[in-house]
């Protein structure tokens, strides 16, 4: 699988990243030799097979719903690089 | 004395501090002193933890209804395991000095036991490694020869162990980072099926395969580890309802009649000879021991790294989106509007290796792509557990090699990312199974440098797993070499 620049921009945007025009080169070529390995996956017949995406068959966990009280706010802010006493601040987001 | 008390177990230390022949004070200020003479060359730590002399003068005065055989027992924790109010960053910059609002549950149930923390170890960035070379805070160098890697991604937790600077540790393992680095210092290592301990406070990098777990000395101190952090948490659904009764009571040493199967393909092309021949008379010594012992042929082999990594990346970008510049850690100073800042964060506060597994991950959830590969590697998860389920049909436990090579030179592996991957080839499958399994040290190559054996159980076979390393550390000593070899008795 060829991986292009281009490709490396796409997943860079879902991503949220943006490399330096220098490291894209050398990203998109370490890339295309990892998926090229990953590729080795299309040699296995899997037609029948259900994808697994948990290993033990857990369904619908349930507990009672208790009402608890959660982490205190001054707690989970004091982490946040920027805030005030009640909200974590970001620039402006709706124009 | 204090030289002697460096070379106790867990297990022996927490008995000689019940009967008063040793104060939780003295083992933990041994401990800070060894810490202080050996962390320049190594590096083991990321942060210490202030209060750790304070903590040890507390349980001394409660020794006496100590019930824990743990009870005063210095230990540390990899630096993804969340402790309220001290700092735990992951080894990344993006974390900056982040300190938890809560604890994790492994960290409490440690606590709990009377437990004295040193501090948080030294990782891969997130976890993402094999050397503990992406680390934000520097590599932590191998006790047997510094000029190596310590393994990783818990690589300061299985060299801290190995070093004498902690009697136990707690690290995580998604594809191998407890057993691999325990494999490169000579010490134990536990990866315990997945859901045996609650991930509640281990900050996720794939939380289909992480699993917290135990690096000690030896097999009975991580059976004593699992016994006090094991079991059902209601903030994680995935934690399993264990059925009761201690690991470590079930440590006899008997393993007669014991099945074990040494998979073929792993001891094909790519295994260094000499980690071959060490772990095939760790298979004699098990056979010595009364357990029979067969090779057997194990497919999809090759198909091992390439389903994990596709997994984990996948796993791994959905987890890390979290870390954007507002909720936690670090922010890039300039930014000119909200994406620019999650852009800015994320690409200066991310490490390369963190990237480009984000990067992967994306590529392989992304439309067009997802059926070819996450799927696919879906698909390819289920086959390999079922190969495993056939297995355990005919074995009580697999032998196997850990990694294919000793611990690589500093700097050779972080050339080559996909080579570094290879290396992870048996040890990934234990986590895309949910498997038991742990890594004990069966011999020295040339080099003088330790050699890893890798027993693996079923899900639930966690006792019948350290039962046979038990019954291996019975017969041999390789658990008990320090890398301070004229140091020890």
């Amino acid at each position: 699988m060829k991986i292009t620049q281009e490709l490396v921009d796409y997943v860079s945007t879902l991503s949220r990243l943006r490399l330096p025009e220098a490291e894209k080169a050398k990203m998109a070529a370490e890339m295309e030799q990892i998926v090229s390995y990953m590729d080795t996956l299309s040699t296995l017949d899997t037609d029948h097979v259900e994808p697994m995406s948990h290993i033990f068959p857990l369904k619908n966990v349930l507990r009672p719903d208790e009402v608890l009280p959660s982490s205190p706010r001054e707690e989970l802010l004091a982490g946040a690089p920027d805030g005030d006493a009640e909200t974590f601040r970001v620039p402006k987001a709706v124009e | 004395m204090v030289k002697e008390l460096l070379e106790l177990s867990a297990l022996e230390l927490g008995a000689a501090i019940k009967t008063g022949d040793i104060s939780v004070t003295e083992a933990t200020e041994t401990a800070l002193e060894t810490m202080a003479e050996r962390e320049g060359d190594l590096n083991c730590f990321i942060t210490a933890a202030e209060q750790a002399i304070d903590r040890a003068k507390a349980l001394q005065a409660g020794v006496r209804d100590a019930e824990s055989p743990l009870y005063g027992v210095p230990m540390a924790l990899k630096d993804n395991i969340c402790t309220k109010g001290l700092k735990t960053c992951c080894a990344s910059k993006i974390l900056g000095d982040f300190a938890p609002p809560y604890d994790a549950a492994a960290a409490e149930r440690l606590t709990a036991a009377g437990t004295v923390l040193l501090g948080k170890l030294n990782m891969d960035e997130f976890a993402m490694g094999s050397t503990t070379e992406t680390s934000f805070y520097g590599p932590t160098r191998n006790p047997w020869d510094t000029s190596r890697v310590s393994g990783g991604s818990s690589g300061g937790a299985a060299a801290a162990v190995a070093a004498r600077e902690c009697f136990f540790a707690l690290g995580s393992d998604t594809g191998g980072s407890i057993r691999q680095p325990a494999s490169y210092c000579g010490v134990t290592g536990m990866k315990p099926t997945y859901g045996t301990v609650s991930r509640y406070g281990l900050i996720a990098y794939a939380s289909s395969l992480d699993q917290i777990g135990p690096i000690a000395r030896t097999a009975a101190d991580c059976a004593a580890v699992l016994d006090a952090i094991r079991g059902k948490d209601k903030r994680d659904a995935t934690s399993l309802d264990l059925p009761a009764g201690s690991l470590l009571a079930g440590l006899t040493g008997d393993i007669r009649g014991m099945r074990i199967g040494l998979p073929a393909e792993c001891f094909a092309d790519g295994l260094h000879p000499q980690v071959s021949a060490a772990v095939h008379a760790a298979a004699d010594v098990l056979k010595d021991r009364g357990a029979q012992v067969e090779t057997f042929p194990f497919p999809l082999m090759e198909y091992m790294v390439p389903t994990y990594y596709i997994l984990a990346c996948a796993e791994a970008s959905s987890n890390l989106s979290r870390f954007d510049g507002v909720k936690y850690g670090w922010r890039a100073p300039e930014y000119e509007d909200l994406t620019d800042l999650y852009c800015r964060t994320r690409t200066e506060g991310f490490g390369a290796e963190v990237k480009r597994r984000i990067l992967l991950g994306a590529f392989v959830l992304s439309s067009g792509y997802y059926d070819a590969y996450y799927k696919k590697a879906l698909q390819v998860r289920a086959l390999i557990k079922e190969a495993f389920d056939r297995a355990f049909q005919r074995y009580d436990l697999l032998l196997t090699p850990v990694s294919p090579t000793t611990a690589p030179a500093l700097g050779e592996s972080l050339s080559e990312a996909l080579k570094m991957y290879l290396s992870d080839i048996y040890t990934v499958s234990v986590n895309l199974s949910g498997l038991s399994a742990l890594s004990m040290p069966c011999g020295f190559d040339e080099k003088g440098l330790p050699i890893g054996a890798q027993l693996i159980g079923p899900a639930l076979g966690d006792g019948t797993v350290l039962n046979a390393a038990h019954a291996f550390q019975l017969s041999t000593d390789y658990h008990k070499r320090s890398p301070y070899g004229k140091e020890a008795d």
